[in-house]
């Protein structure tokens, strides 16, 4: 099998086990033949004890012991499968309210996101949240699975129905490529395989369709940013002058002979050499692990930023941010915070919620100044430091923020420069 | 070059390196956890990537369980005099000599669990705030919920339900005096790309992993090496078989699976028609169902 030009596509799903969530993961893992023996048959074995026929196949995505007895998904579980056309992540996270940070989590880093719609029910309440969250994490591609088709005798009109509820609310969202696929997870119909039962169905199985989205556009690749993660210096025979800036690009292409400008300072240099591991190459792109060499002796260190010197970030010390906040103990306003930016880190504060999102409505609330678990907001905040910044909408990787509470350490709200 | 993506194991390779620079950045001792087995090698053979042209910064740290495989002990010699790193080792001979833990009994006794105290000894001796290790999330199901960089508290345990959330490429590694990090590189690996990687970066490998005649018994549906911790039952009889182990673990319980791969080449072959998971031959995972959870609770790797 040639495997050079295998991309790797990152998904998630949201939903709840009464949408077949667990049932569509089981599969996708088990039609594609990603499940092996022993799995089946400890899963068999389960199915048993639990009186049910056949292979109950949401048992493949049980997790820790405390989600096996309670029959639900806490934490962010990943999954793997590979086809002959792609290499697949799924990040599979719970879809209750309560779990909107799990969700946030999981869309962070996704190509894609399936969102599941009971045929039964049509759009409700979750969907349009699994949606608000896909929409405001930036999901390059959305695919809306229109599950339980056997449930509603596979009919057209219910699929089209439930197609035009899911284009008239998310008209209001800003979401890019969206399909929609009708299937029966249990049944396996226009999962891996093609409906016998739907014919009237012309495009693509959700495998197919995961195959091939075009997903090499997702990163930027115009605007060139490298933040410097540590300096290289071997101090060794053959490389005594080598001082190597390493980082993985958050995007754009680099090229040895590039002007380039070094923020915050603004020192320009130009570039000398790069190495992608061991080799010597002549350009580099996001998402790559890189070291450059510039031709000039310049004092750069870890959180420093390289960019094209015609084509440079923003960069500030207040600005606004869509937040989500992730931690138990809810904010408290003029607290200084650590904040994480690419390879950055500074003292912030909140200035300032402007609003609250209430996501099940799409209501917001401008009164309620305090962030509890699992709220969005869009706040303001102030540094100590200017950040060199991007809009989380032109560039996932350097308009990304997250906050740690210095008195535990933890990480306790994510947020999207806007 | 001119197209403007990478494949996918150039991809995990990319986010692996992330990963190791950014240890190296956010802490002030880290170590690889070495066992000798492909997963440690590969992260090793990374941090080489990630550093180059300088030297691996973090020392390789091995649990000795005392139950070893000749080979390995031979491999990680050989590996750490070539890449000019400093090797620290925790025996669990050690451990049980002064008490610190006691061996197990019976017929499936094994030197598993005794490594939580040794490695969580040698943590707090060497003062280290992170353990990197080949953890991958495909392996079991406690792992697939392992965070990249995963905190432990100064009693060196997981709390599974209480980990702290990752999010787009921004890892935090903070922690307090006496709690350290471990620190999964290889995550998102599966065994598949592994062995997919070994074969196109030319890794080399212990000899075990590649089919050879060896003296073994029919234990646990699988087939254990014969050595000289090796307790025989009445009905069990010493065999020569051509096999190949795809894990290593302690030499007492990692069994083999009859095979003809003696290339690389060929184990890519055989792995991607294999029909059972790896640690399927693994005792330990098998004593519960929730084996390597409870054990990860404690702060196994």
């Amino acid at each position: 099998m040639n495997i050079d030009n295998n991309q790797l596509l990152r998904f998630t799903t949201a939903g709840s086990v009464d949408d077949g969530k667990s049932t569509l993961i089981g599969r996708l893992l088990y039609d594609s033949k990603s499940i092996f023996e022993d799995q089946i048959s400890a899963v068999e074995n389960t199915s048993k004890q639990k009186g049910i026929d056949g292979v109950d196949l949401a048992l493949f995505t049980d997790g820790l012991k405390d989600e096996r007895e309670q029959g639900i998904t806490i934490d962010v579980a990943y999954r793997y499968f590979t086809t002959p056309k792609r290499k697949f992540i799924i990040a599979d996270t719970p879809g209750h309210v309560e779990y909107t940070r799990n969700m946030v989590t999981g869309a962070s880093t996704a190509n894609a996101a399936i969102i599941l719609i009971d045929a039964r029910n049509g759009v409700i309440e979750q969907t349009k949240r699994h949606a608000y969250i896909a929409s405001l994490l930036q999901i390059p591609h959305i695919v809306v699975c229109v599950n339980k088709m056997d449930l509603v005798d596979h009919s057209e009109e219910r699929f089209n129905e439930i197609v035009n509820q899911f284009e008239e609310f998310s008209s209001k969202l800003y979401i890019r490529d969206v399909r929609y696929i009708p299937i029966s997870a249990l049944n396996g119909d226009n999962v891996v395989n093609r409906s016998e039962n739907m014919d009237w169905y012309k495009n693509s199985p959700l495998l197919n369709t995961l195959e091939t989205l075009h997903i090499s556009s997702d990163i930027n690749k115009i605007d060139m940013r490298f933040a410097v993660q540590t300096v290289i210096r071997p101090q060794r025979e053959g490389f005594i002058d080598y001082r190597g800036y390493a980082g993985r690009l958050q995007s754009g292409i680099i090229r040895v002979g590039d002007e380039v400008a070094i923020l915050p300072s603004g020192f320009t240099s130009k570039v000398k050499s790069i190495n992608a591991g061991e080799e010597f190459v002549e350009e580099a792109f996001a998402p790559m692990s890189i070291s450059v060499c510039l031709e000039d002796d310049i004092d750069i260190s870890r959180g420093d930023m390289i960019v094209r010197k015609n084509n440079q970030p923003e960069t500030s010390q207040e600005f606004d941010v869509m937040m989500c906040w992730l931690n138990k103990e809810p904010s408290k306003p003029r607290t200084k915070y650590t904040i994480m930016h690419t390879s950055n880190e500074k003292k912030a504060m909140i200035k300032d919620v402007v609003y609250k999102m209430d996501i099940n409505k799409f209501e917001k609330d401008e009164d309620d100044k305090t962030l509890n678990m699992n709220d969005i907001a869009r706040v303001k905040i102030r540094t100590t430091h200017r950040l060199m910044i991007d809009e989380y909408r032109a560039n996932r990787n350097t308009g990304s923020i997250i906050l740690v509470d210095d008195s535990t350490k933890e990480t306790i709200a994510a947020g999207m420069i806007v | 070059m001119n197209k403007y993506y990478l494949n996918y194991l150039d991809e995990l390779e990319s986010e692996a390196i992330f990963i190791l620079r950014e240890v190296w950045a956010q802490f002030q001792n880290p170590v690889i956890l070495f066992s000798g087995g492909k997963d440690s090698i590969l992260v090793t053979h990374l941090a080489k990537k990630a550093f180059y042209p300088a030297k691996i910064p973090f020392s390789l740290l091995h649990v000795d369980t005392g139950h070893n495989f000749p080979e390995t002990i031979k491999f990680r010699d050989d590996l750490v005099k070539e890449l000019g790193v400093n090797l620290l080792v925790g025996s669990v001979q050690e451990s049980i000599d002064k008490g610190r833990v006691a061996e197990e009994k019976g017929k499936n006794a094994t030197r598993n669990a005794l490594q939580i105290t040794t490695l969580l000894d040698a943590i707090e001796g060497n003062k280290i705030d992170c353990a990197i290790g080949g953890g991958r999330r495909d392996e079991e199901k406690a792992r697939a919920k392992e965070r990249f960089f995963s905190h432990r508290d100064d009693f060196g345990q997981w709390d599974p339900k209480n980990q702290r959330p990752e999010l787009w490429n921004l890892l935090n590694g903070k922690h307090f005096e006496g709690e350290h990090f471990r620190a999964f590189p290889i995550s998102n690996w599966t065994e598949m790309d592994v062995w997919n990687y070994i074969l196109r970066e030319n890794i080399s490998i212990p000899s075990l992993y590649i089919a050879h005649e060896r003296e073994v018994v029919w234990r646990n549906d699988s087939w254990i090496p014969n050595s000289e911790f090796l307790k025989l039952e009445d009905h069990e009889e010493i065999v020569t078989k051509k096999i190949r182990f795809r894990t290593l673990g302690d030499i007492t319980i990692t069994g083999g699976i009859e095979s003809e791969a003696d290339t690389l080449a060929k184990i890519v072959d055989e792995v991607s028609t294999m029909r059972q998971t790896e640690r399927g031959n693994r005792t330990d995972d098998k004593r519960s169902e929730t084996a390597m959870e409870d054990r990860k609770k404690e702060g196994y790797f």
